[in-house]
């Protein structure tokens, strides 16, 4: 870390530098640019994946914290930005180096109202163009009043606005069009099987063939980010079963190590093991429906019905434990809510004797039809640069050939003593997208047969004091979802609550490649490469 | 050989009716009664297979299917069917409305004449001429129009697209199904349902052709599936893509309709494949084994009919629910670049079996 | 089920009275039981799930819970040809208008269930400012089912809740549902959509 702070203080004189858990640059708007090229294209830093854009306000300034992460070396860094403007804040856009960058500084105008300079896009994002205020600002009015619930149908533009800077530096604003004028636009959603819930496309096709894809999301912002910011922390945790409600393990636990990272607090051996366990069995449970729902989406109905045996399946064992079918509520900050049930080990183990079973069966019934093959080779086809580029992460990013699973990258918990292989494929369709989720069923029950045995005795929640402060600063931590990496950014002024609450959802990003992945494909690859992308909604809306 | 012949209750009934009243008054109680029966036949038959699929979809997927309803789930289609009677059918704005109500119509009347067509039984049917396998393909075409007209009225843009889709499937596959029939007649070397069906009172054609019928066959119940826009063929109303096709927009009776046909066209093309392959109500017959053929010649003509015709509705069922769906080119190519050339080549086959005398 | 063994009997009860305070008529009355027999039997759902309740409703279909006994499972996915919409998930801001579009757009006679904790109040998100406060401001709710999310089991109870319902009505003439419906209907307009 310490020669990246030199190379770059020596290229960026009026860099500072914030020590935290990681290095953070702050950098003055005017020179953002061109540290942002630097610092992905410089060999040496290589900072190709933008993790996220965490919008601030800390009051007296705007800004974003860019989070950064290399793929040679997986280090991180992040970038402050900051403005001191309210009434007009600005900051350059940096969509040409990161294309991911266009949605995040989209979604950071929407919460903000800060501009990007240059970006092409600074529509709304989740909340509707009527929508008065920026809900993510400290002085922002909630009176129900200002934004009564919508009465009529939403008002509809075609256009979008850009903010461009002239060669002398003024900016100037642009009305651009989102489709051309002849377009045939068939609006596909919010209320349509294919998008696996309310996810709006409005998509222009030339007969079949698709053109080019709108996305509309927000059918489903319930906004989590600031009602955390009114509560305390361990009642954050119940939302983390309500955003992406496969992988509620999952964000449950980076949730808890955040917090946990901040206090202090080393928890036992035993609760790290159950977690890791509740976790591998939720990824299982959330490749079954996978499988069951993309099938179902090409038409083949009768796989759900085989995949959700499997899902049931540990849903009971999950049940007997957690108490629940879905939203569990399971991890705690300082562990678990509840030990183990006594016939846990049991049940596991038949469900491992199952598995390999139902695997094949599902390899056999679809992977191996030449319809489903014809459907899904050569579909959709993902690079690795642009699955870096689009910061599409998890096993799709994976079967691009991008080696990104956090579990090896960045080690948390106890996955660094286990033993189980990454699975990467270099094909990048659709097909790949779907092998790769069955291999990781695999790896899952392999990382489950080495635990089962071996959980260890001991306490399954640790002493927390009874009123959680979180000492002043910034805590980042990412874990692998089912469906991608999942980040947790806290930032905390020692209160009971948090000051900002980020939370970066695997599932925005990949609904953000669809456009990119459909162009001049069938409508029907839409379905097929929606689904196999595996977004959820309420994960993107948050 | 002992059978019993309907032809002989009609011509009973006939001679009866016109002792007593004038002939045009006979005639045209006759034609009600036949209509009434037929309808009666085809709601109830249309019912009967919706309950059927439910429940070999459920058996596929391990699950019960209906069973709350009446014994077995019996009484779950009429249900749906009085629910359907009273649900609301709703005028749309912005619409052809004469052509947006006149859609469903066409698609029932379409079905429900290719189904009039079908011999029954021995002697039950209700018309027998010498081009009959050709006059049920003309009106079974005129389906598409129906679906077309559906498509294009509601004013949406997925009913479009799901028209347009379907107006190309019928369009390519009529030519294979109109292919392996003609395959079959120039076998058979009659057109007519009662020939085709005396024909093969020894031996069923698809064993009497042997390869060549086969084939034609094969390629017969897959273009027959993709006929009905059944899965794998379901493109003009796949839910995923286009929530419900082409009839999206209709509700109530309406969509009764387009509900009602396509399953009664799934028993029509099960049922001309029967008549073409297995024999229509033809029992089965093996030459030389007089005893067993006897036996055979108890069941009733209708049920050897109805029980094939559902024999091979099974079939088409089991392929919709195990395969995924098709993508609209692979759908083309796979006629225009397979099916098609097969089904000329098989023609050709077909002949030179005839001319050399090599069939059963 | 046995009748007592449900938990609102009072309720239906007193439908039952203010339905048939006015006399039934003996033919009208004959027919309305058919009907309703059917009405009450054939309830196809419409496919409609914002989160987590929605996946839920997917088990509900599978083959543990297996809707199609009741004959449920013929779920559809236009509006127009759905007897019932399961509100399952939160609805917020942006989608209510197309939530009062889809109930709109469903044929007569229709149905609402709100399905879980966030669309009969808002649930957990309740402190939001993007989130409806329970789907009753936007269209009339029949059966209300509380969970988060509920289980299948308690699914099934709701849409049997809303079979009962079906079946003490009157579809000719009497005190109808329809008129409530109709009074909900005018102190909430709506944008008028075909």
């Amino acid at each position: 870390m310490a020669n990246i702070q030199e190379k770059i203080a020596k290229l960026f004189p009026e860099a500072t530098f914030e020590e935290g858990e990681n290095l953070m640059v702050c950098i003055p708007d005017s020179k953002w640019h061109a540290l942002a090229k630097t610092l992905k294209e410089d060999a040496e830093l290589h900072f190709d994946f933008l993790v996220t854009i965490v919008g601030m306000d800390w009051t007296d300034k705007l800004g974003c914290i860019y989070y950064l992460q290399s793929t040679v070396d997986n280090k991180m860094i992040s970038v402050k930005v900051t403005t001191e403007d309210r009434e007009n804040p600005m900051i350059h856009s940096v969509h040409d180096v990161w294309a991911i960058a266009t949605t995040f500084e989209r979604e950071v105008y929407d919460f903000f109202g800060i501009i990007f300079v240059n970006n092409p896009d600074m529509r709304r994002m989740f909340l509707s163009i009527d929508w008065k205020g920026y809900p993510l600002r400290k002085d922002y009015d909630d009176n129900p009043e200002l934004n009564p619930v919508p009465k009529e149908n939403e008002r509809q533009e075609d256009t979008t606005v850009s903010y461009v800077e002239t060669e002398d530096g003024k900016i100037e604003k642009k009305v651009l069009n989102v489709f051309e004028p002849n377009d045939f636009v068939v609006n596909i959603g919010p209320q349509h099987p294919a998008t696996h819930g309310v996810l709006r496309f409005r998509t222009a096709v030339d007969g079949e063939t698709i053109k080019k894809i709108d996305f509309y999301s927000g059918y489903i912002h319930r906004g989590i980010e600031k009602i955390c910011e009114g509560l305390t922390y361990p009642q954050t945790l119940h939302f983390m079963d309500r955003m992406d409600y496969f992988s509620s393990h999952h964000y449950h636990h980076a949730m808890c190590m955040v917090y946990e990272k901040a206090l202090g607090i080393e928890i036992s051996r035993r609760a790290q093991v159950i977690r890791v366990l509740m976790d591998e069995l939720a990824r299982i449970a959330s490749h079954c429906l996978f499988m069951g729902t993309f099938c179902m989406d090409l038409g083949a109905t009768t796989m759900l019905f085989y995949t959700l045996r499997v899902r049931e399946q540990i849903l009971d064992i999950m049940e007997k434990t957690c108490g629940a079918r879905m939203t569990f509520n399971y991890g705690c900050i300082g562990g678990v809510m509840q030990d183990l049930h006594e016939d846990f080990v049991k049940d596991v183990k038949e469900l491992l004797a199952v598995l390999p079973k139902n695997i094949k069966e599902y390899n056999e019934l679809f992977i191996g039809n030449v319809i489903a093959k014809g459907r899904l080779e050569n579909v959709g086809t993902l690079t690795r640069e642009d699955a870096i580029s689009y910061a599409v992460t998890g096993p799709s990013g994976r079967a691009s050939g991008w080696a990104c699973d956090v579990r090896k990258t960045n080690p948390y918990s106890i996955y660094g003593e286990l033993d189980f292989e990454e699975v990467v494929y270099t094909e990048g369709d659709s097909m790949a997208r779907t092998k790769l989720r069955l291999a990781e069923m695999e790896q899952s029950a392999r990382i489950i047969e080495q635990l089962i045995d071996n959980i260890p005795e001991g306490e399954y929640c640790v002493k927390v004091p009874k009123v959680v402060k979180l000492p002043e600063g910034r805590w980042f931590q990412m874990v692998e979802g089912c469906r991608g990496a999942f980040g947790v950014y806290v930032e905390s002024t020692g209160g009971t609550s948090p000051l900002r609450l980020k939370l970066v959802p695997p599932c925005l990003p990949l609904a953000n490649v669809v456009d990119h992945l459909t162009r001049g494909n069938k409508i029907a690859d839409l379905i097929t490469i929606g689904g196999s992308l595996d977004y959820i909604v309420p994960d993107i809306d948050r | 050989m002992y059978e019993i012949t309907f032809s002989t209750i009609t011509t009973w009934v006939d001679a009866f009716l016109n002792q007593y009243m004038p002939s045009w008054l006979a005639t045209t109680i006759e034609c009600l009664v036949i209509g009434v029966g037929l309808l009666v036949v085809y709601a109830l038959l249309a019912l009967f297979y919706i309950y059927f699929e439910r429940k070999v979809c459920a058996a596929f997927q391990c699950r019960l299917g209906p069973n709350r309803v009446g014994p077995m789930g019996l009484l779950q289609s009429f249900a749906d069917m009085f629910k359907m009677l009273i649900k609301e059918i709703i005028t749309l704005k912005h619409i052809d409305r004469f052509l947006f109500a006149l859609a469903p119509y066409l698609v029932i009347t379409a079905s429900m004449l290719t189904f009039a067509c079908l011999p029954w039984g021995n002697g039950l049917q209700i018309i027998d001429f010498n081009i009959g396998i050709f006059f049920l393909i003309a009106v079974s075409s005129i389906g598409v129009l129906g679906i077309l007209l559906a498509g294009w009225s509601s004013n949406n843009k997925f009913t479009l697209i799901g028209a347009l889709r379907s107006g190309a499937q019928m369009v390519s596959y009529e030519l294979s199904i109109g292919l392996s029939v003609l395959t079959m007649v120039a076998f058979a070397g009659t057109m007519s349902f009662t020939e085709l069906v005396a024909k093969q009172e020894d031996l069923w054609f698809i064993f009497q052709g042997h390869i060549p019928a086969l084939i034609a066959f094969l390629i017969y119940i897959v273009a027959g599936t993709a006929e009905t826009n059944r899965g794998p063929f379901d493109l003009p109303e796949a839910e995923s893509e286009l929530t419900a096709g082409y009839h999206t927009e209709y509700s109530g009776l309406h969509f009764g309709f387009f509900y009602l046909a396509e399953y009664l066209n799934l028993f029509v093309v099960s049922g001309v494949a029967t008549l073409l392959f297995f024999g229509g109500w033809m029992p089965l017959h093996i030459p030389g084994w007089e005893a067993f053929n006897d036996v055979m010649n108890y069941i009733p003509s209708f049920v050897w009919f109805i029980g094939k015709a559902i024999a091979i509705s099974f079939i088409i069922i089991w392929f919709k629910w195990t395969f995924p769906r098709l993508r609209i080119d692979q759908l083309l190519k796979l006629e225009w670049k397979y099916l098609l050339p097969i089904n000329l080549v098989n023609l050709v086959l077909m002949v030179l079996i005839i001319v050399f005398n090599l069939h059963f | 089920m046995p009748y007592e063994a449900w938990k609102d009997n009072e309720y239906i009860e007193s439908l039952v009275k203010e339905l048939q305070e006015n006399g039934t008529n003996v033919i009208v009355g004959s027919l309305d039981k058919l009907i309703n027999w059917g009405r009450s039997n054939s309830i196809w759902p419409l496919t409609f799930a914002t989160s987590c309740c929605g996946i839920e409703f997917v088990s509900l279909g599978a083959a543990r819970y297996d809707m199609a006994r009741f004959g449920w499972e013929v779920a559809r996915s236009s509006p127009r040809q759905a007897d019932f919409m399961m509100v399952a998930g939160t609805i917020v801001h942006r989608m209510a208008p197309v939530m009062r579009r889809l109930y709109d757009q469903l044929a007569e006679p229709k149905y609402v269930i709100a399905c879980g904790g966030c669309a009969i109040s808002g649930g957990p998100f309740r402190k939001s400012y993007h989130v409806v406060k329970g789907i009753d401001e936007i269209v009339p709710v029949d059966v209300y089912l509380p969970g988060c999310p509920p289980r299948p089991e308690a699914m099934i109870y709701s849409i049997m809740q809303l079979s009962r319902k079906m079946k003490v009505e009157k579809f000719f003439g009497g005190v109808n549902r329809q008129e409530k419906i109709k009074d909900f209907l005018a102190t909430h307009p709506s944008e008028s959509c075909d």
